[in-house]
């Protein structure tokens, strides 16, 4: 049995009994029900309530505004003293405020603030280039400016070897397998060692380097340099006369560009080596007869041009982490956007940068 | 008082393990309506007790009952619970984090809960703010909107652990005010901790004070009877630095 009800006048709803949270839903139908048609006045009659909680107080405050929207006359009338509070307390008395609908913004209106959006995000990337210039100039005037980088290398390069390699190992060692059955065909298996060698020094070893910095070091760029803006330490910097810029954003991009190239130097090596194994074990083909045949076909501009854009693929990583770090907004959530948007844009960028060198490499013949 | 205690705390102990105890054998009641504080020295167990009568941490050793019965894990409807740095969830809007509890534990059509929402934080004088952020809010702002949080269930008990420090004055006694104001109109009882003793003598109706050194109770009653007649010198000390109430 309910403890309450709401019975329709002419001019009234009289509410009765016990009105509490438990029962707010049926209690919310009944009263958008009940004021579907509210006529030119309609008031709210509490006389027979006995209790009211704050949520139900809130609905009927609502009700009440929402009444004055469609232009009828609604008043909260004989309110008992017991339940005087809780009506003054949620402003029952007030004016009622029309309770207008969420205004949806136009398809035009949206279109203009996402370019807004990409816009402002362009302009933030390129003052973030035009800091980054501002902060090497000053570096050269102060070198002692600049943050440490010895513990940077430590974390981006040496303790990111082993994967790099595993990795690098089993890119040589699939690219292999996978070629190794139509070279097979054709009696030309030795060829395999050609594949291998200019494909991951040319192209994998690069890109798998930067897809393995890019979880490790831009990801943690990102976090580390968002949870100090988040804790104010960006702020303390400031305040002791070091700028973010000199101090952590130069080492982490100077280190991440000479790091890259030795880490992928390193996966070439492991990279052909596991299309060595592949060789070895698969099509019987001596070490040594891949070797030299690596070494006809391999020239120093396969591994340069590799280098080359393994260091700008790294200095990308580390600029778009750094980035993303500073700009982070809010707490914990903040920190862990920016995380996400940094992987994905690195990722992102490394493709296209990959695509320009590829181009750019092509037309100088090299 | 008449009616019978909503919070009862029967030779509680709490801490980290028995070689490391905060507090031993407490024991106090509260009754429904009042603002009950618990007070004491940083150190001394307070957000420990809160946290054991919220049912975030276990007793050592004791009873607890929460409206008669034995408390039972974290949740309880007839609750709610503001915690020192207001905990708003950062990845919801001030909205959101209000409207969470409304979507979990009722089947009120979305608008009934926009309403109730909007209603909530108007209550506690933030009008307008439900699609802004946490990380948006200032540390005041925070706290009310998590006293909005806290009342989302309607519940006849809330927990609030330091609602006013870290606050200016002025915005400090704003917080204890509509505390006040709250427990009146909706006839709420508060348990609260605080180390600010500018508010005790505003918004406490009674209290217990621990001791970090006994790791008991030290005293319990009013806090203006406390201070008028401290029963012991720590507890002196410790009113004698609480200026007195308007």
């Amino acid at each position: 049995m309910t403890e309450w009800q709401i019975v329709r006048r002419a001019d009234r709803l009289e509410l009765a009994g016990a009105l509490r949270m438990t029962d707010a839903t049926a209690i919310w139908r009944t009263l958008q029900r009940l004021t579907e048609s509210p006529g030119p006045t309609l008031d709210l009659d509490l006389a027979a309530v006995t209790v009211v909680d704050g949520a139900i107080m809130s609905l009927i405050v609502e009700v009440r505004g929402s009444l004055v929207t469609r232009e009828s006359r609604s008043e909260i009338i004989r309110v008992p003293e017991r339940v005087l509070p809780i009506v003054r307390l949620y402003h029952g008395y007030a004016p009622p405020r029309p309770t207008g609908r969420l205004r949806r913004e136009s398809p035009i209106a949206r279109l203009g603030s996402s370019v807004e959006g990409t816009l402002q995000r362009t302009r933030g990337v390129v003052t973030f280039w035009g800091e980054i210039v501002e902060a090497l100039g000053s570096i050269v005037r102060t070198p002692r400016s600049i943050g440490a980088l010895s513990p940077l290398v430590t974390h981006a390069g040496t303790d990111g070897i082993p994967i790099v390699l595993f990795l690098n190992f089993l890119v040589g060692f699939v690219m292999a397998v996978q070629t190794a059955p139509q070279l097979e065909l054709y009696g030309a298996a030795i060829y395999v060692a050609d594949i291998v060698g200019v494909s991951v020094t040319r192209e994998l070893a690069p890109l798998m380097t930067a897809i393995i910095i890019s979880g490790r070091s831009g990801a943690a760029f990102a976090a580390e340099l968002g949870t100090m803006r988040v804790s104010e330490e960006i702020d303390a910097l400031r305040t002791m006369g070091l700028t973010p810029m000199t101090y952590l954003v130069i080492p982490r991009v100077v280190t991440l560009a000479l790091v890259a190239p030795v880490l992928t130097l390193l996966g070439d090596v492991t990279g052909v080596l596991g299309g060595l194994v592949v060789g070895a074990y698969s099509l019987d083909l001596h070490p040594r007869g891949y070797l030299a045949e690596l070494r006809t076909v391999l020239v120093p501009s396969d591994v340069w041009t590799g280098l080359v854009k393994s260091s700008a693929f790294g200095g990308a990583i580390a600029f778009i982490g750094c980035q993303q770090g500073l700009r982070t907004q809010g707490a914990a959530s903040g920190v862990g956007r920016g995380t996400t948007v940094t992987v994905v844009y690195c990722l992102f960028t490394i493709v296209i940068l990959d695509t320009v060198f590829t181009i750019l490499f092509r037309g100088l013949a090299l | 008082m008449t009616e019978a205690p909503i919070v009862v705390v029967r030779d509680v102990a709490i801490g980290w393990s028995r070689d490391a105890v905060l507090l031993e054998h407490a024991s106090f009641e509260v009754f429904p309506g009042e603002i009950f504080g618990i007070l004491g020295q940083s150190a001394s167990g307070k957000t420990t007790l809160l946290r054991v009568l919220i049912g975030l941490e276990e007793p050592l050793a004791g009873e607890i009952l929460i409206a008669g019965s034995p408390r039972r894990g974290a949740f309880r409807p007839g609750s709610g619970v503001m915690f020192q740095q207001g905990a708003l969830f950062g990845s919801m809007t001030v909205g959101q984090n209000i409207a969470l509890a409304l979507e979990r534990w009722t089947d009120l059509p979305a608008a009934a809960i926009r309403t109730m929402v909007r209603a909530k934080l108007r209550l506690v004088g933030l009008e307008g703010i439900e699609d802004d952020w946490p990380s948006t809010l200032s540390g005041g702002m925070r706290k009310r909107a998590a006293i909005a949080r806290a009342m989302a269930l309607e519940p006849s008990l809330l927990f609030l652990d330091e609602p006013s420090s870290g606050l200016d004055p002025i915005t400090s006694a704003e917080i204890d005010r509509l505390i006040k104001t709250l427990v009146r109109a909706l006839g709420l009882t508060v348990v609260l901790v605080t180390h600010e003793l500018g508010s005790i003598h505003t918004i406490v109706d009674r209290c217990i004070v621990l001791d970090r050194d006994t790791k008991r109770i030290l005293a319990s009653g009013s806090p203006q009877a406390l201070r008028a007649n401290p029963p012991h010198p720590r507890v002196q000390h410790f009113f004698e630095r609480v200026p007195e109430a308007d």
